[in-house]
């Protein structure tokens, strides 16, 4: 049975210079964070005004409803290598409206963006564009005369690289959703 | 019940004995409903006026402090207290009238976002949408106001929903799934935190606003006497650990004693207890205490290793934490003689470099003289309060607080006008003490109108104002830092405060001898009412000890 004061190591002796200062300010990573808050007016205005007044730049952004009409969850990308994450996260939770954040490792969650592209597809470009949309796994969701609008559902990174290949085609104008994550398991994120 | 009339009730079984307020336009079914609601409300003559109020009130007395004012520009000139109480972390509740909802967002008459623009400055605000959430929102902002770390709570009624009947039913139940703030330390970091203390050769305690907040000054007092501790206290915090005591360092920081501020230099452990290493206490932040571990005590784990990086973070309640360390400590049996040569160190700092000043030669009153004449004259027993400036430092400096909740200063905001207010806020909540407010005559002109206000409530409240004719501050900065051009700090025409002071029915005496200072605060402190006191002192003293901007504590000078 533990007792009090014999937790492990609690006996060693102690020597001051052997302290280590809490984690590292800096993780160097993107961050995706899983905030559930309370749906009601503003505080969606509250997250992006303590980003804002404490120089925190929002990278992705993505809010929506839940299972449970009462909460909504916003999911955030900030750069660790720019910000101190875990005073990011410990700046939220002081939000009253804020229920739960849970900064997702990657591996851990699955993360998913919806992107919409409108590219030029004329003549013989068309083809060219079509088979790319294939090997990503898009759809064509409207078809002008001269343009295509594809829709790409991915990791951001798959995004960014079918960017990447259609931009030679002219890529007129993109939208992305920026992106949403849920942690893999049985447990809630 | 119309919900004012619950409103009222609320306020009441939340133990309220006194508002502090200005009414308008969108708040008169509100105070319509304090007609009857025997609740005392103190009428003040600007809204600022009601929030530094309510925040000398909570100050002085622990309690939650409460104002109210109406929309637009009533809640606009609420912004500063707002935003004071949220840097001093002073637990008032702050509700404003809005406009009737079907004017919202049409720019009505006094409409302006109250919500929008105090989002950033208050702890929580919530915008009242339906007349039967409003018992339920006020008791959620008493709780939000005064628990955990506490600071200012906002809640905003639309005029129409105000009068609006709603089905009253008491309750004080809370339920508010984001909030819940870490009281109890962890026992595990807190036997390393005993441990480490019992380790180290050169601790220094480091104390800040928490533990006036957390009432822990007791706990305080057994940790430093648990060994020999030197202890420090931040502006916020003088008086919760008795100045008059052998283990006090003085104030660190700014304008702190070389003795803090050496002693945080070159420790090898500091304790923080409720602090927040800002920058007036750091200086230069990568020189700041180059050789010491930090064991850092705060109820808002947002502060811990914000500034500086946290080797034994501990979450909670001061009190809660202090208390369970000295039993930790005690059982520890360190041997107290490993202290003996830093204590030596500190001694030879507290002797080679006190607080001192270079007295006039003639009856010239100096001005840390002056708060020197203050402490005698109210036996060291008065509850001070200031406004921002040389004033203040040299009250933090010279008055030496015995006890916490006795200094109400505005500190991490820096507001010039908190002085009256917070001094009427302060004799309201404690009727039985002698309160003081010692002003700069450059500060004492903002919020001077709430001297009607201590007249109406017949409030004993002696205003000592510190007369050297300047912005005395900003003129030291000018002249120790930009060449002496003195821009904009001479305050000529400031008015003749003897007949100012009875022009609001108060007494007015002028001072200007040293050799009788004593004895004429007295006289002053035991003329009955307000009285406001033109004390003429050295026009072009400076502020010293100081560290400037930017570089760290062993570059002090003066």
């Amino acid at each position: 049975m533990a007792m009090a004061g014999t937790d492990q190591g609690m006996n060693e002796p102690l020597a001051i210079e052997d302290l280590e200062a809490e984690v590292g300010l800096r993780t160097g990573r993107t961050h995706v964070l899983a905030i559930l808050v309370e749906n009601k007016p503003g505080v969606l205005t509250r997250i992006a005004g303590l980003f804002a007044r404490r120089g925190y730049n929002i990278e992705t952004l993505a809010v929506g409803p839940t299972d449970d009409p009462g909460y909504s969850r916003i999911t955030l990308t900030v750069d660790g290598a720019r910000h101190p994450i875990d005073q990011v996260t410990k700046q939220l939770h002081k939000l009253v409206n804020v229920l739960k954040i849970r900064d997702l490792e990657p591996g851990e969650a699955v993360q998913r963006e919806l992107a919409l592209f409108k590219i030029e597809a004329d003549g013989a470009k068309r083809a060219e564009l079509l088979q790319m949309v294939s090997i990503f796994r898009g759809n064509v969701v409207d078809v002008g005369p001269n343009t295509l609008v594809v829709e790409i559902i991915g990791t951001n990174e798959k995004i960014e690289a079918f960017e990447e290949m259609v931009r030679p085609l002219g890529l007129v104008e993109m939208a992305r959703t920026g992106e949403i994550a849920m942690s893999r398991g049985r447990d809630a994120t | 019940m119309r919900a004012v009339d619950a409103l009222m009730e609320c306020l009441k079984a939340e133990g309220v004995e006194v508002v502090f307020g200005l009414p308008g336009g969108a708040s008169l079914p509100t105070y319509d409903a304090f007609y009857d609601a025997g609740i005392r409300h103190v009428l003040v003559r600007h809204e600022a006026g009601g929030g530094h109020a309510a925040e000398g009130y909570a100050k002085a007395t622990g309690k939650v402090g409460v104002c109210f004012g109406t929309s637009g520009p009533g809640a606009t000139n609420l912004v500063t207290p707002i935003c004071d109480a949220m840097m001093d972390s002073v637990p008032v509740v702050f509700i404003t009238g809005q406009v009737r909802t079907d004017l919202l967002g049409t720019d009505g008459f006094q409409e302006c976002d109250t919500i929008g623009i105090t989002m950033p400055i208050v702890k929580h605000s919530f915008m009242i949408q339906d007349p039967q959430d409003l018992p339920k929102t006020v008791h959620e902002a008493f709780h939000i106001a005064g628990s955990g770390r506490p600071g200012p709570v906002l809640i905003d009624i639309p005029v129409d929903l105000s009068k609006a009947d709603i089905d009253y039913q008491p309750t004080e139940k809370v339920t508010l799934p984001g909030y819940s703030p870490t009281t109890d330390g962890n026992q595990k970091q807190i036997r390393l935190a005993a441990k480490a203390l019992a380790n180290a050769k050169r601790p220094v305690i480091y104390a800040g606003g928490g533990v006036v907040n957390a009432n822990a000054s007791e706990e305080l007092i057994s940790l430093v006497r648990a060994d020999r501790f030197p202890v420090t206290c931040t502006l916020m915090a003088l008086g919760a650990y008795p100045a008059d005591d052998d283990q006090w360092l003085g104030m660190l920081g700014m304008h702190g004693t070389r003795a803090a501020n050496y002693a945080m230099d070159e420790a090898d452990l500091i304790l923080c207890a409720g602090a927040r290493f800002d920058d007036r206490i750091t200086g230069k932040l990568s020189e700041f205490a180059p050789h010491a571990k930090f064991i850092h005590i705060d109820i808002d784990p947002a502060e811990i290793s914000k500034n500086v990086p946290a080797h034994i973070p501990i979450v909670g309640d001061a009190k809660n934490i202090l208390s369970r360390l000295v039993v930790e400590y005690r059982s520890l049996e360190a041997d107290s003689s490993r202290l003996d040569e830093w204590l030596g160190r500190i001694e030879g700092w507290k002797e080679k470099y006190p607080l001192a000043y270079e007295d006039s030669k003639d009856s010239e009153i100096k001005p840390q003289y002056m708060i020197l004449a203050l402490h005698e004259a109210t036996n060291g027993e008065a509850i001070v309060t200031s406004y921002v400036g040389q004033h203040q430092m040299w009250t933090a400096q010279y008055y030496g607080f015995p006890k916490p909740r006795r200094w109400s200063n505005s500190g991490g905001l820096g507001t010039m006008g908190f002085g009256p207010p917070s001094a009427l806020g302060a004799a309201i909540g404690c009727p039985d003490q002698t309160v003081v407010v010692v002003a700069g005559d450059g500060s004492v002109q903002m919020n001077i109108q709430e001297l009607a206000t201590c007249m109406q409530e017949g409030v004993n409240v002696k205003v000592f104002i510190m007369n050297n004719g300047y912005l005395g501050m900003v003129r030291q900065w000018q002249e120790l830092f930009w060449e002496n051009r003195l821009s904009a700090v001479d305050l000529e025409g400031r008015p003749d405060w003897v007949k100012l002071a009875e022009a609001y029915g108060a007494t007015g005496m002028q001072f200007t001898a040293k050799e009788t200072l004593v004895d004429d605060m007295r006289r002053a402190i035991e003329t009955p009412g307000t009285v406001v006191v033109d004390v003429r002192v050295t026009r072009d003293e400076n502020t010293y000890p100081m560290i400037p901007a930017g570089e760290p504590a062993r570059n002090m000078v003066g």
